[in-house]
């Protein structure tokens, strides 16, 4: 089952203006059910404008976006209706929050689309769990919260809409190797329990690398690069050439290769390399 | 030549009713004594809430001691009366660029402590143009601020520190909001001050950044717990994560494969070091088997 497809998707900001730009440029992509999809590019490759389409934020200049096989933009497609199916939070997701109790914030969405008390309470009581959001937190102020526990409470309340896709803007921008792990640890829990597709969009590749399945890199609005994880890597220089970072660790890997040793072209984690590098002693050693 | 001092500094976050009685102490650091000598690249380095940017706050002033003391270049920080003095020999660069940038142009952005100094206008002028040349933003002087990458406004508000030639600048995670490419940028320019002689204090909880520093500290539950050379830091890894800091990529795995076995150096540092020498390990394996 597909979830997402785009079909020659174009977007242009400032049309018949002198600031005219085209900021996505004729993507065509599918996103299976269920993946956990990263999308990575430099500021301004098209990035955040591609997701802003996929709960019909923005309308394509030119192309299709389909969700769930629908046309989103067709007569017969409620475009609200959308907005329930894809979740969409944005960088900094804790500015969002307004809410006097963390609860009242979680149960904000919810309570609009008109659940009834009881659903609304078992709502907020599975996304916060979800997000490990602690249960004497929610008659408290969000803002006494941290950072990395406020951006929780957020995808708390974008979660309790349960929606079938999620697309997280840099769930972990700004926050400290600690607060990062236990959101994208999180993020990634959520996804093995309840099977939802997410798209993680980071400028961090070791981020990107080490929780999704697929990667898509962008560059100047198009489709640079759309493979598994493990491939990703044999493109690093490719890579590099437009000017993403490859982790440290794929780099230390590119080195030796240079330097006649091959451990491989998919070393993105700390695990993998030293797995190949004691493989490649133990069989020395025999 | 000591430029910061601080003595025993103790610091408590006071939540007030609405009387403006005292009704909760939130203690942020607990005697913290460091020297920073003139000309040092510092970086400090701790996980949120471990009070790295309270102490840097005190450093010029915007903070002020609980008790225990701060000396900047030998100003007492709590002497009101030499505050402009203490604030013109350490600068401080914060987190979003968004927040301190005040005017529509960038060099009028630039120019605004200047101005608020009474500097004469020529001054001014060459001040603000040997800064902007310095961190490479000149180009945009014209520009409005607004229009300008995440990379180039951090610049831009480096700029104006510069222009008021402090001794020392403080800078509070600044590249924690920007992309790769930006935090590039940044920290290019800060080794560069740091090499034209300004005395840098980094904040931060990127390990790569920590070790480009020539000193490190590391901060716990408001108190100092480690400092040393990069290298020395780094080598312990352990120690590192359990008050919830990375390190590098590489030196981790150094020190798995120690823990392996693997006659490594502890102290690896960045990716052509570690290269080198499991280059050498591992061509001797394989020279051994053949």
């Amino acid at each position: 089952m597909t979830a997402i497809e785009t079909k020659k998707l174009s977007y242009k900001y400032g049309i018949g203006t002198p600031f005219e730009i085209k900021a996505v440029d004729d993507i065509s992509l599918t996103v299976e059910k269920g993946s956990f999809l990263g999308i990575i590019g430099h500021t301004g490759s098209g990035k955040s404008t591609l997701i802003q389409h996929l709960n019909g934020l923005l309308k394509p200049t030119h192309g299709e976006i389909l969700i769930n096989e629908r046309n989103i933009w067709t007569k017969e497609v409620n475009i609200r209706s959308i907005r329930f199916e894809v979740g969409l939070v944005f960088q900094y997701s804790e500015h969002q929050l307004f809410e006097e109790t963390v609860f009242r914030d979680i149960a904000f969405g919810p309570k609009n689309i008109g659940l009834s008390e009881e659903e609304i309470k078992a709502r907020v009581m599975r996304a916060a769990q979800a997000m490990g959001v602690h249960e004497n937190w929610l008659s408290r102020s969000p803002f006494d919260l941290s950072g990395g526990q406020k951006r929780r409470v957020a995808l708390a309340g974008v979660i309790a809409m349960e929606p079938q896709i999620l697309v997280l803007d840099e769930p972990a921008a700004g926050l400290d190797p600690y607060g990062r792990d236990k959101v994208l640890t999180k993020i990634k829990e959520y996804h093995e329990n309840s099977g939802i597709t997410i798209l993680l969009v980071s400028h961090s590749m070791e981020d990107i690398v080490k929780y999704a399945d697929k990667v898509i890199v962008m560059n100047k609005g198009g489709l640079f690069l759309y493979e598994k994880t493990d491939k990703v890597f044999s493109h690093a220089d490719e890579i590099v050439e437009i000017g993403l970072d490859v982790p440290q660790i794929t780099r230390l890997a590119r080195l030796l290769k240079a330097r006649g040793i091959d451990i491989g072209d998919d070393i993105y984690t700390v695990e993998r390399a030293k797995a190949r590098i004691l493989e490649l002693l133990g069989k020395a050693k025999k | 030549m000591e430029i910061i001092k601080t003595e025993n500094l103790y610091f408590d976050y006071e939540i007030y009713d609405d009387k403006g009685n005292v009704v909760e102490k939130n203690p942020a650091l607990h005697g913290v004594n460091l020297t920073v000598q003139k000309g040092e690249f510092l970086a400090v380095l701790g996980h949120n809430g471990s009070g790295k940017s309270t102490l840097a706050k005190h450093f010029n002033g915007i903070l002020l001691p609980s008790r225990g003391k701060v000396f900047v270049n030998n100003i007492d920080v709590s002497d009101d009366s030499r505050i402009y003095e203490i604030r013109q020999t350490v600068g401080m660069v914060f987190q979003n660029p968004d927040n301190q940038i005040v005017a529509a142009i960038v060099e009028e952005d630039v120019a605004f402590a200047l101005e608020n100094l009474g500097v004469p206008p020529d001054e001014i002028r060459e001040r603000i143009d040997e800064a902007m040349k310095l961190v490479d933003i000149y180009k945009y002087h014209k520009h409005a601020p607004h229009r300008l990458s995440g990379g180039q406004k951090q610049r831009v508000a480096i700029a104006g520190v510069i222009a008021m030639r402090p001794m020392c600048i403080v800078l509070d995670e600044p590249t924690a909001m920007l992309d790769p490419k930006g935090r590039k940028e940044v920290m290019g320019t800060i080794k560069m001050l740091n090499e034209k002689g300004i005395t840098i204090v980094l904040i931060t909880h990127y390990m790569e950044e920590a070790a480009q520093a020539r000193r490190v500290v590391v901060m716990d539950k408001g108190a100092i717990i480690m400092d040393g050379t990069p290298k020395e830091i780094f080598s312990e890894v352990e120690k590192l994560k359990a008050v919830g800091l990375d390190v590098p990529q590489v030196t981790e795995l150094a020190y798995e494969l120690r823990k392996a076995g693997v006659k490594l150096p502890a102290n690896i540092l960045n990716e052509d070091e570690c290269a080198k020498e499991l280059a050498v390990i591992l061509k001797e394996g394989r020279d051994l088997l053949q």
